[in-house]
Order: C-alpha cells, then structure tokens, then sequence
C-alpha cells in the first residue's frame, strides 16, 4: 500500500506557507540532468588528477615504495608517499588526550586495508592508475585486530603505541545510586549484543578539488564535505595554515550524504597537500570500491547492558558496558558516536540510577565517523532489545513493560539521570494514538491466526527518543572534568542564517546548512516568505558554503538533524529582524505606528486600514537608493545576520551530567514480520512508525525523512555489513556484496504524526532525519526474535544467520572428491585437492614441473620465470578476465623435494589487485599406463582489492585457473586429461588476485 | 568488427538526444566518462561503476544502457538518450518529471536520472502498469534518500496520466 503525500496547491495567500508541502524549488533541475554536482563543475585548466595507491594488507610494516616506474609514465606529474605529505602537514587532531598520531596516509605502517599509501598525480585519472599499477610497496605484515573485544585481551597485536592494549578511552560515570538499586531490586536482567559495522553509503562518492596559492600559502578547496565546520579547524591545522587562509567550498549539490561526507575532510588535507607539493590544482573522485573500503562507516559496538527490574517490569536502575570500535584511527570527531548519546541512555523511560563504562577501542579496519543515527543505533539496539528480555522474564507484554517505564507527559522538560533536557512531548499520547492508528490489535489477531498454522510470524515494538541540534560540548564528555577545565568550555550550537534586500527589493537568504538532498531551500523560502508576506518564489535562497565570504561556525553543516530546529529557525529570526526595520521605514512612510504595520500578499500595510499599504519591493529597495529617508532609528535595512545557539546546551557539569542535545523527538514503532519457513527470509508485513518531532515544516519532506531514514534501517536490519575476515580483510567491497535495499525489500511504512512544539526552538520543531535508524533497526530484530522465539539476534538478520539459529550451525560437506573447501566465515584461506593423468613418465613431469621454459609456457599469461636457484623461481605474470588485467610477481620455493614423487611448494605472489601466499604438495605417481597419476593438495590466503570485490567467486574462479594451467600443462607433455582441475601455485596465486580488479 | 588501438584515440560520433555529437575517446574510455567529461552531458550520474546502482542509466538504440558499463567506441552511429533529453523544453518538465517532482520522489536527485530514464523506456512500452512490474523494473536502481515507495507512486501517477492523455488525443 502506498500512501499518497503530493504536493499541496497554493491556497490563497491567508495561511501560512510553513505547514504546507509544497512543490520543491530545487527538483526542476535535478530533474532535468541541471543538477551540479562536484564531478559535474569544470576545473581549470592543467589541473591534476589523483588515483591514491592503497594497502592491501590490514597491518603491516612499509618497508619499501619504488615509484620509480611509475614517475616515468608519460602524463604523470608526480607521486607522493607518507613523507612527502608529512614535510607539509602536521597530524590531525585526535579526539583524546593521548600521544598518538593520525595522518591522512600511512606513514611507515598500515592499519587497515584501503588505507592510503601513495598518491599519483597525472594529466587525467586513467593515466594516474596505469601509474599507480607501477609502483612497488614492500610490506611485512603484522599481526591483525578485527574484534572489538579482542583487541583489549592480553597479548592482541597493538596498533599504537600511545594506545596501549588498543585502549584509546576507557571512562566510567555514576549518576544516582545504581548499586543500590540493583542490590534491592527482585529483578535483574542482562542482555550481550554485538552492534556490527554498516554505512548509509551515499551513492555520490566523496569529491575533492585543491590548490595552494604559494605566494600567500592559502588553500582553496572544493569539497562535497557536509560539515560539521569544527573539522574546518582540524584540515587547517593540519594544512599548517590559519582559519583564514583555508577557504573551503562546497558545490551547489550533493548526492546525499547522511553523516557519511563528513569523513572526506582527510582527503582534504591528502589533496591540498598534493596541490600545494605540485603547485598545481589537484581533483580527485572517490570511486565506489574506495568508498565502500576505506572511507568511513559507523562504529560497531560491543554492549553489555543489565537492568535492575522491579516485578511490574519498572526499571530502576541501568549498568552500561560499552566497547566502542573507531577502526584503526580516533579521526574527528570521534568518539564522539559514543558520547552523542550520553544524555540519553536511559532513552524514552525514566529511570534514575545508571551506571556507565565506556571503553574505545582501535582494530585494524577503516576509521569510523558520521552515519546517520550516529550512535542511536548501537544504544537502542541494546536498550530495547533488553526492555523485550524483560518482558519475557516477566511474563509481560513488551508493550505494557515500556507504558510502564515511559516518562510522564507531565514531567517534561525532563531531565535524564545522565543530564539531557527532554523538551516536550506526550509519549503515553503517541503510544495509545499508534496502538489505534496502526490497529495493533489487528496485527495481533494475524499473529495470532498464522502462529495457528504453524507460520512464524512476529511483532516487535519499540520506544526511541531521537536527539536533535547536538551541543558542541558533548563530546568533552569523553574528558574528565579536571581535563575540561583545563581545555576551557565548549558549548553551544551556533545556527546562522542571513537575510538580505537588493536593489529592486527581491529577498535573498544564505544559511550555512549545507544540504544533501533535504530541501532546505525549499523550506527557508516557505519560512522567509511567511515573514515577509509574500510568495515563497519571490525568495531565493543559497546554500552553498564559502568560509573566505559567508556567516558560519563550528556548529555549522548537515548533522544532528539540525536544519528544521536550528537553522530554519534562525532564518525566521533574521527575516524578522529585517522585517521589523521595514515596519518602521513604512510606519514613516504610511503614517502609522510600527506596531500597526503587517507583511501580507506582496504589501506592507496598515492593520487598521489595509488600503493604506506601500508594496513590499518599494519599502524594501529604499535602503539602496535613498538611506536619508529612512527613520533615524531603523538603521539600514540591507542585509541581517543572525546567529543564534539556545542557552540550553551548557558544558558537561563536574557530576558529568550533559545536556547531549536541544530537542527530543518521540518515535513509537511496531511491525509484524513473517519469516519464511525454508529460506529464513524475513518479510515486512506491516511497519507503523508514530513520530512526535515537534513542528512540521514541510509534511512531505518529514514523511521523506521518514521513509529514507527506515530504507536504510530495514538495510542494517536484515542486508547490510562492513564484513572483515579474521586477518582484517574487508570482504564487502561492490554493492553486489555489500546489499542495499531495493524496491524489491522495502514497503511503504504507516507513518502517523503528533506535533508537540519545542519550547526551546525558534518554529516549535524538532530533527527528524535519525530517528528511524535508531528505532527501525532494533523493532524488527524484535519482531524476528518473537517470530523465531529466539533470546539472542545479531544484525543483520540474514537467512544463513537465522538459519543457524533456527537449525544449529550447517554441518561440514561431505568428504572426498576434488573440491576446494568452501571458504569459511571468517576465514580467508582456500583449501583443495585433486587429482589428473598426465601422458607420460613421473621422470618427465618432474622435469617439466622443475623447467622454467615450460612453466612459462604453460601457466596462462605467463611473461617471464626466471630460475633464482634450482628451488628458487620469479615469474611476472599478467592475467584478467574478461577485460580486467592485472601484473602479478610471483616469488616460489620449493621443499622437500622427493624426485620423482613429491615436491613441495611454498610461495607469495603481489600484485595491483592483491595478494596470496600458498603452500603445496604435489605426488606423482606411475599410472601403470606409462603416464603419471598427479595428485595435489594446497592451502593458499588471499588478500586485499580481490577479496573485497571478488569474495564470493574466489572457489569456481580458482578451479577454473587450476584446470586451464593443468589443460596446457597436458597438452605439453602430449596429451591426457585433467580431473576437477590441476595445480600451479604460479597460476593460482596470481589469477585469484587477479580476479574481477576493478578498473576505471 | 573494427580492432582498435588501444593507444590510440578514436573519433566517435552518435546521435544524443536527437542533436549529431562527436569527440575522441581511447578504447578504454567508459561511455559514462564519455558523456560526461567529453561532452560535458553531466546529467547522467555515476554511482558504482560495476552496474549495480543505475544512476547511468540511458537508452542506446531503444535499449536500456547501463553507461558505466560500455565503452563510448561502442556506441559509434548509435542514437543515445539521457535525462538531458526527457523534458519538452528548458523550462517545462514531462508529465514524468513533474509526476516524481509532485510526489517528493527525490531528495538529492543523484539517482533520480537513471530511474527517469527505467521509467521513461518502460512506460512508453507499458501503458499501464502494476505496482508489482513498477517494483521489478526499478529494482535495478538504488536510491539511499527516498525509501522507493514516493518513486513507485510517481510512476503509476505518470501512467495513469500518460493513459488519460493518449485516450484524449485518440478521441479527438
């Protein structure tokens, strides 16, 4: 079922334009291939092209990069590696008092696979590949981290020196009595969950285009960056210039973003510092595998979280453990995904006591940073997937569990134990209006009857609070209050926007919101236009941001959720400031008393006597043309700017209470699942959604939020994973491993809406572009967990997955044949064996097997063996399919050589797409025909580019190689016949790496 | 057929949205690229290069074209259209593009011209389609703001009114 949300027809001219869902005035050109996106704007003339060469391995030692090669290449301008950029940068800001360094590319290490190594720079991007194909990186691999936990055991490999035991941040909080609390209560409840690494993946890709002026050493950047602009502060340092001499820009469009553009600003400094190295201006376009390895994600969590539970299922107390995984780097602005959220733990409910640890941790995959939800995910996931473990324990309904915990909807502005001020709102309101609405009842009935045929159907619930307009101080929790003294405060939410007037009196609004597809310019014109009485046409409005030109500040960018609180709020006050100037020009003009003066239908008039009116555009203009007629006390009318930040987001108090953020939306959702009895397959039957987020602006673009914002949680609940095998290769690296929702998984949600007005923002609204991803995500694991009575559910809630909690884990395959082992989770080695004929003598095939001409000959795309020793070859190989090829070297010994019968091979093979290592044994053995019966055994590790994009072709891909090297091999020694393929560890190592690569 | 130089750059010429284009690529040089860094046709988008999103989506020879994955010598004297091509006039949109403007189909609009020109091919073929086919057809699109459900009402929207206008001008 779809409901319908259009757009609303312009009534006439008497009611408001805020509250209507008007057309939006940036959809024509979007519509219409206009768009101007960063790829779409020309760049000057000679600008270069970076291609960034990337590790393939998840830790490891850089003990050589020969970019000889590659400098050589016609086009190529230039290649840099960690020393070159850091002669010109300092490190990058980390988030926690500690010393340890973060560089925008790796410098003598690596620390997760996609980290940047070198960047070659070339007359255009195709020519700066072939370049990067060329240069050698010798790596010694380290030991790698992938898990959270076992990155904090004893004896785990270290990242940094200045984190020992990878521990960047480990604080604990008290607020009440939570020992007490749950010493006397009769219930305690425990829940252990995993949050797991997931991205809201913009299909836009990071953008950045550089230059240095020498001369006066300022940079100019263009970036599809979304702020927040406190980063502008961390790339300015890092480009070891002041403020002002970094001017950054942002295009006119942006092809969404949801948290995730905030993570290009290492890019920024990467790039300037090749524009300033070059002296020339330097573009560079993320492409999809870059994004999806190494360009941010959202942290997984390890939680453990316990309740002390009275026996009507009131919760007293809460203790949170939480491990924070930030990847390999604690890049700006983390940690804070786990601090934005302090004010909130104990979330819709009110509870008094809380006990908290929070510990960071650093493993060896890529740093995290924005996503949408930011933190919400991880804390609701836990909290009320425990409010259902309650339930259950008790014998209670988990909806009857959280109306017994929800805070009074006379208690508000409420403050948490943990120190957030909720608001507004009536959650018992929103609950009971959703529980009719969304016709709960029903749903039960149709658990109810399909539970009677023995289907697994399911219903989950869950209550959230969607923080908005985050305080910058927040993540000064992470200090303690001594070490906060000492930095100074940080506080605040600095919005701004300004208004201005031209000549012809046409009004002009900038605001520093940074849009990604949200509207904002559509609904400033509705604001604005409501001030000034006039049509929301008659406003045009920029959003692009120029730091060298524009109102800004640290606050200000596309995050928290801020643009209809804040932002839109303070573009109403501006226009108003400007509007009370104009009463008082057009008071002089007409006669009247400022305060009689109203803006309606393109006039400024007299509310006594309309007809006594002046036109708008007339009283507007006049400060241009003639400033003497205007009243002494009006001053100029031209242009105001406004900042405004709400006095109710103070510093963390020395009790490390925080006021996390402004406003406190209220969401109430439920949903019914059925999950298919042989695939697992979890279907969405009903999903009602109840929202409270204050004031609508603009219906149609909350209800997009809405839906957007559970697209992407119905993709973390059942699809979506940044996969890391145990050595920290990254496995997801296509959008065909990596499964977004398409219109094939997501229905429509029932959305329902109740408008509680903030009393702490300008328009009464509140942020609503999070909260799906922080109610979504946990609700359907609940709806799941009813269905398949299950305690335990981790995300995403795959088939296999539910498969193995439904039917124990999948037994191995039988025994025997020539097959290669299915790759295990987790595990990234190939394992097989086989056998072929071969026509003639074992003496014979030895040979060929131990002669270079031959091997040259047989192994596919073979270029050159050269014969080290007589146990020692080098081979270059180059191999593709299809049209993908890539240049291997390949580097083997052999062992325990037992001529004719057996041999040994050991070897490693690196490449552009890659690398592996294997190990092999052959037999031969007279077939009693005069030919040789080979057998072989192998086990062979491959890694990065090829595992992230080609994973899950690696076994078929693998023997089809081994039977095209055994084919030739045959053919050589005059015929015969492979059997479920051959071996060559030259042609195995360097056609699995080759695999797939991907290649602009 | 033709063996090209793969050093080399080649003339290519075709029909794009109904004007005679013509530039020079290596053989290597992706149609996508082709259009929108030679020819500065910027409106078709590039999301995955691997075929997977759609944003590149156009029509070549009434065939829907993933762009990102053919080669622009490919196309040598084919007839090529993109979302440049879809709108009646600069300023006025198609009964389409206003459907999906009217619905809040698109919010950043970086997808959005590869699901106009899905719908746009598969509408002229199908006048009246299911919610059903609507969903099948655009599975091959992904989109991160919308949520799909806006998009799908947009086009049986389209549909509808395709239908109703074709029927007046039949009956007149």
């Amino acid at each position: 079922m779809l409901q319908a949300v259009t757009s609303a027809n312009p009534g006439n001219g008497d009611e408001p334009w805020v509250g209507r869902s008007i057309e939006r005035v940036e959809d024509a050109a979007l519509l219409s291939g206009r768009g101007r996106f960063i790829d779409d704007l020309g760049v000057a003339p000679g600008t270069l092209h970076a291609t960034i060469l990337r590790s393939p391995h998840a830790h490891a030692d850089i003990l050589s990069i020969d970019a000889e090669a590659a400098k050589r290449l016609p086009g190529v301008a230039a290649v840099l590696t960690g020393s070159d950029v850091k002669a010109v940068t300092t490190s990058l800001v980390v988030g926690v008092k500690a010393p340890v360094e973060c560089w925008p590319i790796a410098i003598d290490r690596v620390r997760y696979i996609g980290e940047p190594v070198a960047v070659v720079l070339a007359t255009d991007r195709a020519r700066a590949e072939d370049a990067a194909e060329l240069i050698n990186v010798e790596y010694s691999p380290r030991g790698a981290v992938v898990d959270p936990l076992g990155a904090i055991a004893p004896g785990a490999p270290v990242l940094h020196d200045g984190f020992p035991g990878n521990l960047a941040s480990d604080r604990s909080f008290r607020y009440g009595d939570p020992e007490q609390a749950f010493a006397d209560a009769p219930h305690r409840f425990a829940i252990d969950i995993r949050y797991p690494r997931n991205s809201c993946t913009p299909i836009e890709t990071y953008g950045v285009v550089a230059s240095h002026d020498a001369g006066e050493d300022a940079y100019e950047v263009l970036a599809n960056f979304q702020g927040p602009f406190s980063i502008h502060t961390v790339i300015a340092r890092a480009l070891k210039v002041p403020g002002n001499r970094l001017r950054l820009r942002t295009p006119p469009d942006s092809g969404g973003s949801f948290g995730v553009k905030q993570g290009v600003f290492p890019y920024i400094v990467l790039i300037g510092a090749a524009a300033r190295i070059t002296g020339r201006p330097v573009k560079w376009i993320e492409d999809r595998l870059e994004h999806l390895t190494a360009s941010v994600s959202a942290t997984n969590r390890a939680t453990k979280l316990s309740a002390a539970v009275a026996v009507d299922g009131k919760i007293l107390a809460l203790d949170w453990d939480q491990v924070e995984d930030c990847g390999a780097h604690l890049r700006a602005p983390e940690p804070a995904t786990l601090y934005r959220m302090h004010g909130n733990l104990t979330g819709a409910y009110d509870i008094r006591h809380v006990r908290i640890r929070n510990r960071v941790v650093v493993t060896n995959k890529t740093p995290t940073g924005l996503n949408r939800g930011f933190g919400g995910p991880q804390v609701y996931f836990a909290l009320e997937r425990l409010v259902q473990r309650i339930a259950i324990g008790l014998g209670l309904d988990p909806l009857d569990v959280i109306k017994r915990n929800l805070i009074d909807a006379d208690a508000f502005p409420y403050r948490t134990a943990t120190g957030a001020l909720l608001d507004s709102g009536n959650y018992q309101e929103a609950v009971a209006r959703a529980v009719e609405q969304g016709r709960l009842a029903e749903l039960k009935a149709k658990r109810d009857a399909a539970r009677a045929q023995g289907r697994l159907y399911g219903i989950g619930f869950t209550a959230v609070v969607e923080p908005s307009v985050s305080n910058m101080g927040y993540i000064t929790t992470v200090l303690t209050a001594a070490e906060r003294r000492k930095a100074g405060p940080k506080n605040g939410a600095q919005a701004t926007a300004t208004v201005g007037l031209d000549p012809v009196g046409s009004v002009t609004v900038h605001v520093a919101s940074v849009p990604q597809g949200q509207g904002h310019r559509t609904v400033l014109s509705q604001v604005v236009a409501d001030v000034f009485g006039l049509q929301p046409k008659d406003i045009r409005v920029n959003t692009e941001i120029d730091t060298a030109k524009d109102a800004w500040s640290i606050a200000s960018g596309n995050y928290a959720s801020r643009f209809a609180a804040a932002v839109a709020g303070t573009a109403k006050t501006a226009a108003e400031r400007v509007a009370g100037k104009l009463a008082r020009v057009a008071a002089s003009q007409l006669n009247v008393e400022p305060a009689d003066i109203t803006f309606a239908k393109g006039f400024v008039a007299s509310k006594h006597n309309p007809e006594n009116r002046i036109a708008f555009s007339r009283v507007a203009a006049l400060s241009h043309w003639s400033p003497g007629s205007l009243p002494d006390d009006a001053g100029h009318t031209i242009r105001e700017t406004v900042f405004w930040t709400p006095p109710e987001l103070t510093p963390p108090d020395d009790e490390d209470r925080i006021n996390s953020s402004l406003c406190h939306g209220f969401i109430f959702d439920f949903c019914g699942v059925e999950i298919d009895p042989i695939t697992l397959e979890t279907r969405i039957d009903r999903y009602v959604t109840m929202h409270d987020c204050g004031t609508i602006l603009h219906p149609g673009m909350v209800n997009g939020q809405i839906r957007g914002g559970f697209a992407q949680a119905l993709g973390a609940a059942l699809l979506e994973e940044y996969a890391y095998a145990e050595d920290g290769s990254f496995l997801t690296g296509t959008l065909a491993d990596y499964l977004l929702p398409t219109t094939t998984e997501v229905p429509e949600p029932e959305i329902f809406h109740m408008e509680t007005a903030s009393p702490f923002t300008p328009l009464g609204a509140k942020g609503v572009g999070e909260g799906n991803c922080m109610s979504t995500p946990v609700c359907l694991a609940n709806a799941v967990a009813d269905a398949l009575g299950v305690a335990d559910v981790t995300l995403p809630l795959v088939p296999s997955r539910l498969a193995e909690l439904v039917r124990g884990a999948e037994p191995p395959p039988p025994a025997g044949g020539a097959t290669t082992a299915a790759v295990r989770e987790g595990d990234r080695r190939l394992r097989g064996e086989g056998a072929a004929s071969v026509k003639g003598a074992p003496e014979q095939v030895w040979a060929m097997l131990l002669d270079p001409a031959t091997l040259q000959s047989v192994i596919p795309g073979c270029q050159r063996v050269d014969k080290v020793t007589d146990t020692h070859f080098r081979a270059d190989v180059t191999l593709g399919i299809g049209p993908v090829n890539g240049r291997y070297r390949a580097d083997v010994e052999l062992f325990d050589l037992d001529p004719p019968r057996a041999v040994t091979l050991r070897g490693v093979a690196t490449g552009a797409l890659g690398f592996g290592n294997a190990e092999g044994r052959i037999t031969l053995a007279p077939d009693g025909n005069g030919g040789t019966r080979l057998s072989y055994i192998y086990d062979a590790a491959i890694g990065g580019k090829v595992a992230s994009i080609g994973g899950r072709l690696l076994d078929g891909a693998t023997r089809v190689i081994i039977g095209q090297f055994f084919t030739a091999l045959a053919r050589k020694a005059g015929g015969g016949d492979a059997e479920g393929g051959g071996f060559s560890l030259f042609a195995l190592l360097a056609k699995a790496v080759s695999l797939l690569g991907a290649r602009r | 057929m033709t063996r090209l130089k793969a050093e080399q750059r080649h003339a290519v010429r075709f029909t794009l949205n109904g004007k005679p284009v013509e530039g020079e690529a290596e053989p290597r040089m992706l149609l996508s690229d082709f259009l929108r860094h030679q020819l500065g046709a910027t409106g078709t988008h590039v999301g995955c290069e691997h075929g997977v999103c759609g944003a590149c989506t156009i029509v070549v020879d009434g065939m829907l074209t993933r762009s990102c994955l053919s080669l622009a010598v490919q196309v040598d004297g084919c007839e090529l259209k993109t979302v440049e091509g879809l709108a009646p006039s600069a300023d006025r949109l198609g009964v389409l593009q206003q459907a999906l403007r009217r619905n809040h189909a698109l919010q950043c609009g970086f997808c959005t011209a590869g699901i106009l020109m899905s719908l746009d091919h598969y509408l002229a073929k199908n006048p009246a389609p299911t919610e059903a086919e609507i969903r099948d057809l655009l599975s091959g699109h992904i989109c991160r703001c919308t949520g799909y459900t806006p998009i799908i009402r947009a086009a049986l929207d389209a549909a509808a009114e395709l239908a109703s206008s074709s029927k007046e001008t039949s009956d007149a």
